[in-house]
């Protein structure tokens, strides 16, 4: 069994975007404030807080999940992928960032990296999903720029939905 | 928006969590998927002393089909259910209701039995239970007991789970031919004001399942052609209560004239 008291500080290992990493946190130390403090992988943003905004979703395991309603404890050992992992090492886009770039799918950029990492775990597990099945997914963040108009042109090009 | 400080203990077994649960009971709080407790944990409306982390538990990450009822452990997340190959075929209500519940992100973590532990009124999962007429299975340090649907879930967020209790499974009955159900929210993935579920059995009785409306779920069995007095008369009967998101009137109504758009869906589906 794995146990930690609250006022203590134990070091926390997982793999980030590839890479071997760890950090001292303690247990009430949320995965979005562990990535951004204690490992500086900025790119996640904390929006809300309690689940809603969608903008701090990053990958554990594959999955998208709010890294702001998960605890760094629990992303313990794990595969943890941030929007940092997208871009190939040259800098060049992935094809789903090329393709909000195309659509001028992001104004501030905020709600960015949350939505590209739903996305990459969604396409990843359905290829070829529907207009209707994006927006779906789109309705697990918030974006307060765009009117997602530009987000859904920029999916719709990365799945070849014409 | 932070939560307060907290032990953290991760069992490997049922048996330590268990043991954990007899020692600290109220002070603790088991956290599975956490899109209700880490919210309200950031929020500061909980603040457990320890916080008893079951999502890795081998034990209790199956989809078991006992025959008549599947049974599905404590840690299996809402996207793992939907993605079960058997699931419209056994459980096609669930097939219709766990889309609505939250969003995609939410579902690859919240799990099952974490949403019937929290007993939101307007939830989806407690609602298929209660339709179902399914069962709760709770583990102590005592032994085990199974609670029906009904006797689990007592009022708004309150359940019949003592505090030396765990779920560590629930059990969905195979049951359905025609199977419907829609919800009313102001934004799809947000807390329904008023949803519904309706289940026609393969000798074709029906119920009528509510959420929503009142503290839990209320099931309605259906006979034939009187659905429009059912719907009536619980519209009367359920008081339904007023939050941020509507008055109770509204969801009287918003129940009138849903509740005979899903029964007219189930029937066509069971045709």
């Amino acid at each position: 069994m794995r146990r930690v008291n609250k006022d203590q500080k134990v070091r926390i290992n997982l793999t980030l975007n590839g890479r071997k990493m760890g950090a001292e946190a303690e247990p009430r130390t949320l995965l979005s404030d562990f990535l951004r403090h204690s490992l500086g992988a900025t790119g996640t943003h904390v929006g809300c807080e309690h689940g809603v905004c969608g903008c701090c979703t990053v990958q554990i395991d594959g999955a998208a999940v709010r890294s702001c309603l998960t605890l760094a404890m629990q992303a313990e050992g794990r595969d943890v992928k941030t929007v940092e992992s997208l871009a190939g090492e040259n800098g060049k886009l992935s094809k789903l960032q090329q393709a909000f770039q195309n659509h001028h799918a992001l104004q501030c950029g905020f709600c960015t990296p949350g939505i590209l990492m739903s996305f990459s775990d969604f396409l990843a597990r359905h290829p070829k999903p529907t207009e209707e099945e994006l927006r779906d997914v789109l309705s697990g963040h918030i974006c307060r720029c765009t009117g997602y108009a530009g987000i859904m042109a920029a999916l719709k090009e990365a799945v070849g939905i014409s | 928006m932070k939560p307060r400080p907290f032990d953290y203990a991760r069992p490997d077994t049922v048996d330590e969590t268990v043991g954990l649960l007899a020692e600290h009971g109220d002070e603790a709080r088991i956290l599975a998927g956490g899109q209700s407790l880490m919210a309200m944990m950031n929020l500061r409306l909980a603040d457990p002393a320890m916080l008893i982390d079951i999502t890795r538990m081998a034990e209790l990450s199956h989809i078991r089909d006992l025959g008549d009822r599947i049974e599905v452990g404590a840690a299996v997340t809402q996207n793992k259910l939907l993605a079960w190959p058997d699931l419209k075929k056994k459980l096609p209500l669930l097939a219709v209701a766990l889309p609505h519940v939250g969003h995609f992100q939410t579902r690859n973590k919240g799990t099952v039995c974490g949403s019937i532990a929290h007993a939101d009124p307007s939830s989806e999962i407690p609602l298929s239970l209660a339709t179902l007429e399914g069962e709760v299975v709770l583990r102590s340090k005592r032994g085990e007991r199974v609670l029906k649907a009904k006797g689990f879930q007592l009022d708004m967020l309150t359940t019949a789970r003592q505090s030396d209790e765990m779920i560590v499974a629930v059990r969905f009955p195979v049951h359905g031919r025609g199977v419907a159900f829609r919800e009313v929210a102001r934004r799809h993935g947000d807390f329904a004001m008023v949803a519904i579920a309706v289940l026609i059995g393969d000798n074709g009785s029906m119920r009528l399942g509510v959420g929503g409306v009142a503290g839990t779920p209320t099931v309605r069995a259906i006979a034939n052609g009187n659905s429009k007095d059912v719907v009536e008369k619980l519209a009367t009967e359920l008081e339904g209560y007023e939050d941020l998101h509507a008055s109770a009137e509204l969801r009287r109504d918003i129940l009138r004239n849903l509740a005979p758009l899903v029964i007219a869906e189930a029937q066509q589906c069971a045709a």
